[in-house]
């Protein structure tokens, strides 16, 4: 079957949003690395702004609407773009959320019309952008049998826990494009970042909670909480034999690097598995150095771990 | 419903006997515990109204009770008193002062939408957590939540400036919740967070502390959210009879 895919993503507006400029930042070095080694182009998009993350929709869940659809309204008008690429859950859940809600709600469009005029900017109608995230970008606009060519030593038997988090496939309605079965993404069971590590030589093992909730949400708020959901995923992680689990989401991705921390402070419960992102994974899966995929600026400390393994 | 009746076995409304007689039988040790009867009174016919004209509340009449929402519940894992099918049934029975019992739990929801993807009905049962928990605050029932509190530091930057920095929001937040910065594991985090950091990361990082982070050509939208959040607040303060006769 011909996939169209493979042109469309091939050059996308790229969308950090806020974490992956801050607290993020290993996420953002790592994929633009990984993009340009796959020859995958990135173009950000300009004069984004906060797609509204978890908090904005608390205080205004219409707000946090036109927040996300100025960004692929900016997308479009500014990039003359129709693809936009988000690694961070929560970007790419706001997004997707925004279109849904758009295209359903007429309260939404109303809103998100009324203040985009205000703004001085053209107001985001749905259909004019597809979201999609940093798994779906190197999974179809590269391709696993290239990926395949690109490995250079691999992850070579490096066990490795998936985890997805929570906002990746929910909730289920505003991902139309999942859980079809056949080549598309399972709501339930997400497999994209286990399919493309696998093709880099990981080993991953059977991991139940892979969309468990880290409570990113109260991450401060209600710290005690988090850090309960935290040690449930580090230590299923490490019943399920894993040595690492490789992150998608910089949420997640701190959430699980603190709480880890913070388990060990308070709880005396120590957990060994190294929290990475996956395309820090794939970069050295490709021979990219440490240095290159930002994983020096990672709190979970995995050199020594890699190292042992022969993988840097 | 037998959630209800989680009400009235409570020990404040039952009735023990040593000794009884019913009938001239004596029931005396195995028939001894009875519930009070009681009628109900005091009902908020607008319960109901008033969690459905909050942001997140508007698909709570759709419930039939199934308790997908609970069974799924991350937080109901932990705490079994974290019971969203029970309060929602609460809300629209008018219980209000059944709910207000568990105040002090109901924001803890982390809006994980397990719930809200298991609900057969689309009640959205995430956002009916969030608006009975900003319900519980504008009645006057619960201070200011810490999550709300971040949630208003969160919101108060991205209208500002477009974006957020992350370091400063979490030194606003422990400010403003007048938690120390010195948290033992705090500073085991930064410490192994500078470790291995790149100069140049860190440049960034603490540039990013004094050249905030801003999207360009923000003042427009700037107002226009603005006034839009002045817009919908008064509205809620409205539909929940907060607001002073005019
Ligand atoms: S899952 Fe939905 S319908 Fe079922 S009890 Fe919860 S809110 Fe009601
Ligand atoms: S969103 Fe809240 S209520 Fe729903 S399952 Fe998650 S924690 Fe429970």
């Amino acid at each position: 079957m011909h996939d169209t895919r493979k042109e469309r993503y091939k050059k996308v507006a790229y969308y950090p949003g806020c974490a992956l400029e801050g607290s993020g930042q290993p996420y953002d070095i790592s994929t633009r690395a990984v993009g340009k080694k796959l020859g995958l182009e990135l173009v950000d998009v300009k004069d984004w702004n906060c797609c509204g993350a978890m908090e904005v929709k608390n205080i205004d869940p219409e707000v946090q609407t036109y927040l996300s659809s100025r960004v692929m309204s900016q997308a479009k008008h500014k990039n003359k773009a129709d693809v936009v690429m988000a690694p961070c859950n929560g970007c790419y859940h706001n997004l997707k959320k925004a279109e849904h809600d758009i295209a359903q709600k007429p309260k939404s469009k109303e809103v998100v019309e009324k203040i985009s005029a205000k703004a001085g900017h053209e107001a985001y109608q749905p259909g004019e952008i597809e979201t999609i995230h940093a798994l779906d970008w190197i999974k179809w606009g590269f391709g696993e049998e290239e990926l395949k060519a690109k490995i250079k030593g691999g992850l070579k038997g490096l066990k490795i826990a998936n985890y997805y988090g929570c906002m990746y496939t929910r909730p289920r309605h505003i991902f139309p494009e999942k859980g079809k079965g056949g080549d598309s993404e399972s709501l339930t069971k997400p497999h994209y970042m286990d399919d493309l590590l696998a093709v880099a030589g990981a080993e991953n093992v059977d991991f139940p909670l892979k969309t468990a909730c880290c409570g990113g949400a109260h991450t401060l708020s209600d710290s005690d909480m988090s850090t309960k959901l935290v040690l449930n995923i580090l230590e299923a992680a490490e019943a399920a034999g894993a040595e690492v689990i490789a992150t998608e989401c910089p949420t997640c991705h701190s959430g699980l690097e603190m709480h880890q921390i913070r388990a060990l402070k308070r709880l005396s419960k120590d957990t060994n598995v190294k929290v990475i992102y996956f395309t820090q994974l794939l970069g050295l899966a490709m021979g990219l150095s440490p240095r290159k995929v930002g994983l020096n600026a990672n709190v979970s400390q995995s050199i020594p771990l890699l190292k042992a393994k022969g993988i840097v | 419903m037998p959630i209800h009746e989680k009400s009235l076995i409570r020990p404040e409304n039952l009735e023990t006997h040593e000794n009884l007689v019913i009938d001239g039988i004596d029931v005396s040790g195995d028939w001894s515990t009875f519930i009070r009867s009681r009628v109900v009174t005091d009902y908020n016919e607008d319960l109901q109204d008033e969690i459905a004209a909050l942001p997140g509340g508007e698909y709570i009449h759709r419930c039939w009770q199934c308790g997908s929402c609970t069974n799924s519940c991350t937080v109901n894992a932990e705490n079994p008193d974290f019971n969203p099918r029970y309060w929602i049934y609460l809300i629209r029975m008018g219980m209000e002062s059944e709910l207000v019992r568990d105040k002090d739990i109901i924001w803890q929801c982390v809006s994980c939408n397990k719930c809200t993807s298991a609900c057969p009905r689309d009640v959205v049962p995430e956002g009916v957590m969030k608006a009975t928990a900003h319900w519980l605050e504008m009645k006057g029932y619960t201070e200011k939540t810490n999550s709300t509190v971040f949630d208003e530091i969160f919101t108060g930057q991205v209208v500002e400036r477009g974006k957020i920095e992350d370091g400063e929001v979490l030194m606003e937040f422990l400010k403003e919740t007048k938690q120390p910065l010195m948290q033992d594991w705090l500073v085991q985090l930064v410490k192994q967070m500078v470790a291995g950091f790149p100069v140049f990361a860190l440049l960034k990082m603490g540039m990013a502390t004094v050249f905030k982070p801003k999207t360009s050509d923000w003042s427009k939208a700037r107002d226009a959210i603005k006034s839009h959040i002045e817009e919908e607040k008064a509205d809620a303060r409205k539909a929940l009879g907060l607001e002073p006769a005019e």
